[in-house]
């Protein structure tokens, strides 16, 4: 590996990565996955802490740690915890620091993992907070994009589906935007990407276009990124039932893509992507679930100071 | 000679041309209260902004942090320092960096509204209107200045 020293102690938020540090971790859960390197966590404890339930996430993290030969201790909601007798989540925190050598979250109140990282020593790993952030997912969908193209640099990428309440398409789109992008939303206009979001692309210079329909725009993309209407996101349920089901990917929309386009998914799916299309060259998403555990390979290692 | 609606101080700071309305949320965030004699007027004429609100505090000198904080709420303010019925100083208001626990964050979801946790929030930018946003440490939810719910003193 490269000498780069990492300068961050957590991950907490795609804001606080610079390209340097995108960089490094996509490098890196490349050599692990290469076997060029063997980050070694033996003897090492993670404390995987799901306030919020999570099956592929909170697995993933597991996956990761026991791959390094590392232990985890996992908390699965907070039924039986002391969270339900009234403790504070800080104190939560400072026990557990004493327990472990690292800290990864997942929690539905925003900002939980940075009062975490403010709280604690130990470093600490955002693995969702609400509605805010979910770092991990958009370094995963980045090494993914790598993977697939060999290059980062000038993807045309388009987001469909729910853009408004959607955090990992915020984390991507802003990830990807050190690599100057092309974009396309594609959402009905009640989910439509957040003004600051756009704002932030604007003033990179970034290009995007937004539309309300998928098929127009097929055949200049590189990659689809589709994403699941999330019913939990939804204060109005009549909003919910009316926005369902309002892209679904089959095999009759990507029929005029290139040949080399690839379809992602942060998962679960629940009907935005027909099964019908799972055994197209097209589908990459189970793919990019696996490239879940190489990248938080790379984050456990790098913040463990394993890598060498 | 020009008729004063709010009586001339001795000695002290005059914060003129707060946004109409806002005098008393001005008045909360210093933490002046109790202290010293204030002298408020509300909703007088104002051949600038139509109307404005202009605060007078007696045997009190506002300090440069304090300036600061009247700029979130009030960022057209200005404050002219008073010694002995003469100008001594006129300070310029300017919109701070950061907000270290000077307001709420306005997101019921983020963590600062569940945990007792100081709040922050960074400048994240000043629009052509003048008005500014900023950002909460903690959710990242963006949010105009005006829109903050001042904590108390």
């Amino acid at each position: 590996m490269s000498e780069y020293i990492f300068p961050e102690k957590n991950i907490i938020s795609i804001r606080d990565l610079g390209r340097d540090e995108l960089d490094y971790l996509v490098e890196t859960a490349w050599a692990i996955e290469s076997g060029r390197i063997k980050p070694n966590l033996n003897g090492r404890i993670a404390s995987l802490l799901f306030f919020e339930p999570s099956t592929r996430t909170c697995f993933s993290f597991e996956s990761a740690v026991k791959r390094l030969g590392g232990e985890a201790l996992i908390m699965k909601g907070t039924n039986g915890t002391s969270v339900q007798k009234g403790e504070s989540f800080s104190d939560t925190l400072r026990t557990i620091e004493r327990y472990s050598d690292i800290v990864v979250i997942r929690h539905a109140v925003e900002g939980a993992a940075r009062l975490a990282s403010e709280v604690i020593d130990i470093p600490v790993v955002n693995a969702g907070d609400g509605a805010n952030q979910h770092p991990t997912q958009a370094l995963l969908d980045l090494y993914s994009i790598k993977k697939i193209r060999g290059t980062l640099e000038n993807v045309k990428i388009g987001l469909v589906g729910d853009l408004r309440f959607g955090r990992t398409v915020h984390s991507l789109a802003q990830a990807l935007s050190h690599y100057n992008p092309e974009f396309y939303f594609i959402s009905p206009s009640f989910l439509e990407m957040p003004e600051h979001i756009k704002n932030e692309l604007k003033e990179k210079g970034i290009k995007y276009t937004e539309l309300p329909e998928v098929e127009p725009v097929v055949p200049e993309l590189d990659i689809m990124y589709v994403t699941r209407i999330q019913r939990e996101r939804f204060a109005d349920s009549e909003d919910y039932e009316r926005l369902k089901g309002s892209y679904i990917i089959d095999k009759e929309t990507i029929k005029g893509a290139k040949e080399d386009m690839k379809i992602l998914h942060p998962l679960p799916r629940v009907d935005e992507i027909a099964c019908e299309v799972d055994s197209s060259p097209h589908a990459y998403y189970f793919d990019q679930a696996e490239n879940g555990v190489y990248m938080r390979q790379a984050i456990l290692s790098i913040l463990l100071g394993e890598v060498k | 000679m020009k008729q004063l609606k709010v009586d001339a101080i001795k000695d002290g700071t005059v914060i003129d041309h707060i946004p109409a309305g806002k005098a008393i949320q001005v008045l909360k965030i210093l933490k002046t209260q109790g202290n010293h004699p204030v002298s408020i007027g509300m909703n007088l004429p104002s051949t600038k902004f139509g109307a404005k609100d202009i605060l007078k505090i007696e045997n009190h000198e506002l300090s440069a942090a304090e300036v600061d904080r009247i700029a979130i709420i009030a960022p057209t303010a200005s404050i002219t320092i008073i010694r002995h019925y003469e100008v001594a100083e006129k300070r310029k208001v300017s919109v701070p960096e950061k907000l270290e626990n000077v307001a709420y964050c306005p997101n019921p979801n983020c963590i600062t509204n569940a945990e007792s946790i100081a709040t922050r929030f960074k400048k994240y930018k000043e629009n052509a209107d003048g008005k500014v946003d900023y950002m909460c440490n903690y959710c990242e939810k963006i949010y105009r200045a005006e829109d903050f719910k001042i904590k108390l003193g």
